[in-house]
């Protein structure tokens, strides 16, 4: 019973440190955390409607899903080179990592249209 | 001997001539031959006579309409001239022959072209020809012009040196004394000239060509008759007789070289040396009559030619019927004309207008004697000699008999055909025999005429039954009797255990038993398998018994219903029939694991390759697609998130203050997330309606003003940033 109450407590201790460690990240990272919530949430929902009603045209399922999903990866990029903290892409200017990502996106969308069907 | 699906062949009598049909038909004959053995002493020496003339029996017909007809078909004229001078000379004379009246274009062409002939200077041969042609066209000739050909003529005559120069310049000089007034053409040396042509000849009465050219020919032989007969008539007087009765020797000599064919027809013909020389018999032998004839008519005293080679040679081009070239044509009606008039002796034909006579119809046996061109004869008597059987050397069945002279349609005629004469084909012999002793001089007749006949007629179907008989006893199970001449729908049925017979009588108007080419019992299954059997007969009788039993396997065990159909057939009988009696229900065992299929029937070739069903088209269902209120409601729930991501924004304090005041700077950024906005509108476009090369192009425009706005807004944004760095 000790050991249950403790592993309870355990969990909560250690979801509690991670969100006030989680509130000591820079506001803009936030931002970027929030949109790669925002695409998987939108992927998942896809991929909710695909279950219920089939996979019929798969290509459209594929672009929407791959769309998020691609989305979400180059966001995930864009937060490790903006990150102040990784010291690999110190030299290499926030607008820098922005503007490939703003192309990066402007490619997979067009690709993702062309899917699209 | 099963035959095919198609109904037997039922034959057709014909009236060809030939030794092998006879041959043929010899073995039916035997039974016959065993009783005729027992003839008398007279009918003996018959069979002698018969023997010894080893000639088939052939039936020969005069000029006729149809030669008439056909003469106008083959010679045609463009607008009434023809393509050379011997062209327009051969029609001209086939149609004086066949005495079909002139046309006037044609005659008008000929004379233009003969008169252009004979005012310009034309070779002999040319004027050989124009000369014929006048003859029959009788254009008037100038003086000065006749005198010019006279003159060319007589140089062309010394002047020669082979056979055919002597031929066409002698042969003009004879024609252009009869056609001019000048009566006066004097051939200078005669007797030289006679001389030159009769060096051309050889001892085996063949003529030569030059005096180069060893190769002979009956042909030339011919033209050289001719023109000897043409030196004759110009100049008679001059002339050693004893050279003309030396040619009498040569003439006999050629006509021992005469050949011959199976049916009697006399001929001459050339060795095949050099095919562009060749000539054929029908040139050659016609050649040979044409200079027989002139050379009969130029000179006195008898020429000694047996009748029979004469009525040889006439039987030769009278079975040639109607040829069907022109130049064959002219050959033929030419020589035919030589032959009906000329002093050696004319000979006459004995024709039939029917070789097939019906006994039923009471047909009478007609009988013309004409001559070659179908002119009347003299007074003669027809007489029936014999008739055979065909193929047999039995006595004669018919006496010695005279045929009746109808004066009105001048034919000789048989009124009802001997009791003896039963249907069949038949070999009539006639004799013509002149009834006036001088036209035995003029008129060849023949000895003796042998004519195929062929007699039809109804035959009696008589006493037809059909019955099932059991197959052990023998005791009749059903029986009907059928009636041959009409359809009949007999229905019997039968199993394997017992018999079908079938029996009738065939009778021929004379009362005898006949014995048909053809009497077959068919049976067709309904799967369409056939069967054919035999008929067998004795004497009248013609029975045939199926025993189901041993025909089980030969049937492919198949039960079921059978029609029947009795085929009887011959070309002596005139009412040949096919006949359906009925249908037979058989019942057989039921067919082992190993008994033989029927073989496969043919498929009729419409239903195998002709259009087949027409084929629906069945095109893939669509998918099913889910409700549209489901896919609206999930369209909502996806716009969730991004107004999460909104909401999410606010509450960290998203601000703009960040944004480039100055206007430079600031109008750089605006473009910037203009130009953002406008790709994303294009893509949006881009699937709605446009295609991928517009978007590409599109894409490639914007992309480059965006990397431009984007780079200085960003720039300006990294200046400022590090600015506020250093500070």
């Amino acid at each position: 019973m000790a050991r249950e109450k403790s592993s309870k407590d355990n969990a909560k201790a250690l979801f509690h440190s991670l969100r006030s460690a989680y509130a000591a990240t820079p506001v803009n990272l936030k931002i970027i955390d929030l949109y790669v919530g925002f695409a998987v949430f939108t992927a998942l929902i896809q991929v909710v409607y695909m279950a219920s009603v089939g996979s019929f045209p798969f290509n459209s399922f594929l672009s929407g899903v791959l769309s998020c999903v691609g989305t979400a990866v180059l966001a995930v990029c864009l937060r490790i080179q903006v990150n102040k903290e990784n010291k690999e892409f110190k030299d290499l200017p926030p607008e820098r990592a922005f503007a490939d990502f703003v192309l990066c996106n402007l490619v997979l969308h067009l690709v993702i249209m062309n899917f699209l069907g | 001997m099963l035959l095919s699906s198609d109904d037997p062949f039922l034959a057709r009598p014909n009236s060809l001539h030939s030794c092998a049909r006879q041959r043929l038909q010899k073995e039916e004959r035997i039974s016959f031959t065993l009783i005729e053995m027992a003839r008398s002493l007279a009918g003996f020496l018959v069979l002698l006579l018969v023997i010894s003339i080893c000639e088939a029996a052939s039936l020969f017909q005069p000029i006729s309409d149809s030669h008439r007809s056909a003469a106008l078909e083959l010679f045609t004229s463009d607008h009434g001239s023809f393509k050379s001078l011997e062209e327009t000379y051969e029609a001209l004379r086939t149609f004086q022959i066949l005495g079909i009246e002139k046309k006037p274009d044609v005659t008008a062409a000929a004379c233009r072209s003969i008169s252009e002939t004979v005012g310009s200077s034309s070779t002999p041969k040319d004027l050989f020809y124009a000369l014929k042609a006048n003859s029959i066209a009788q254009c008037k000739i100038h003086e000065k012009a006749s005198e010019g050909i006279i003159s060319s003529l007589n140089a062309a005559v010394s002047g020669a040196s082979l056979l055919l120069d002597f031929y066409y310049s002698i042969g003009g000089l004879v024609l252009i004394k009869d056609q001019s007034s000048k009566a006066d053409i004097h051939l200078a040396d005669a007797e030289g000239v006679f001389r030159s042509v009769k060096a051309f000849s050889q001892s085996d009465g063949r003529w030569r060509y030059s005096s180069n050219n060893p190769e002979s020919s009956a042909f030339a032989a011919g033209i050289a008759l001719e023109t000897l007969a043409g030196i004759v008539s110009l100049a008679s007087s001059e002339l050693d007789q004893s050279l003309i009765s030396t040619l009498k020797n040569d003439i006999s000599k050629l006509f021992d070289s005469i050949e011959k064919y199976d049916d009697g027809t006399l001929y001459f013909d050339d060795k095949l040396v050099d095919g562009h020389e060749y000539q054929g018999p029908l040139s050659t032998t016609s050649s040979v009559l044409r200079g027989l004839t002139a050379f009969a008519a130029a000179t006195t005293g008898n020429i000694n030619l047996p009748g029979d080679k004469i009525l040889g040679l006439a039987k030769f081009f009278l079975g040639i019927g109607v040829p069907g070239d022109a130049k064959d044509f002219f050959y033929q009606v030419d020589a035919l004309a030589c032959l009906e008039s000329n002093r050696v002796s004319a000979p006459l034909i004995l024709s039939l207008s029917s070789a097939v006579l019906s006994l039923n119809k009471k047909d009478s046996l007609k009988v013309r004697v004409t001559t070659v061109l179908g002119s009347n004869a003299p007074p003669l008597t027809v007489k029936l000699v014999g008739a055979f059987t065909s193929g047999s050397k039995d006595a004669s069945l018919v006496e010695s008999q005279e045929l009746k002279f109808d004066h009105g349609s001048g034919l000789h005629i048989l009124n009802d055909l001997p009791k003896s004469i039963d249907v069949g084909s038949y070999t009539f012999v006639f004799e013509v025999v002149l009834q006036e002793p001088e036209d035995e001089k003029v008129y060849v007749t023949g000895s003796q005429t042998k004519v195929p006949i062929f007699v039809t007629g109804i035959i009696k179907i008589e006493n037809s039954e059909i019955t099932i008989l059991d197959s052990d006893l023998g005791s009749v199970e059903s029986q009907s009797k059928l009636d041959l001449a009409a359809k009949n729908a007999v229905s019997l049925s039968a199993n394997h255990l017992q018999k079908l017979r079938l029996s009738f009588q065939l009778i021929t108007p004379r009362g005898r038993a006949f014995k048909p080419h053809q009497a077959f019992l068919k049976l067709r299954h309904e799967s369409k398998v056939e069967h054919i059997f035999v008929v067998g007969n004795s004497g009248k009788q013609f029975e045939i018994v199926l025993n189901f039993l041993g025909l089980v396997e030969k049937f492919f065990y198949l039960s079921g219903k059978y029609d029947m159909e009795l085929t009887v057939g011959d070309a002596a009988m005139e009412n040949s029939l096919l006949v359906a009696i009925g249908h037979l229900e058989l019942d057989l065992p039921e067919a082992p694991e190993k008994a033989p299929r029927p073989p496969p029937q043919p498929v009729d070739p419409y239903s195998r390759y002709g259009p087949k069903a027409e084929i629906t088209h069945i095109f893939r269902a669509p998918e099913k697609r889910p409700p549209q209120e489901l896919s609206l409601a999930f369209l909502g729930l996806t716009i969730l998130p991004l107004l999460g991501f909104l909401i999410g924004l606010l509450r960290l304090g998203v601000n703009m203050k960040n944004f480039p005041t100055k206007p430079v700077p600031a109008t750089f950024a605006v473009l910037f997330h203009v130009g953002i906005g406008a790709v994303l509108l294009l893509y949006v476009f881009f699937w709605l309606k446009l295609d991928l090369f517009q978007t590409l192009k599109a894409v490639g425009f914007l992309g480059v003003f965006l990397v431009f706005v984007g780079h200085r807004t960003l720039s300006h944004l990294a200046a400022a940033s590090a600015k506020l760095k250093s500070a």
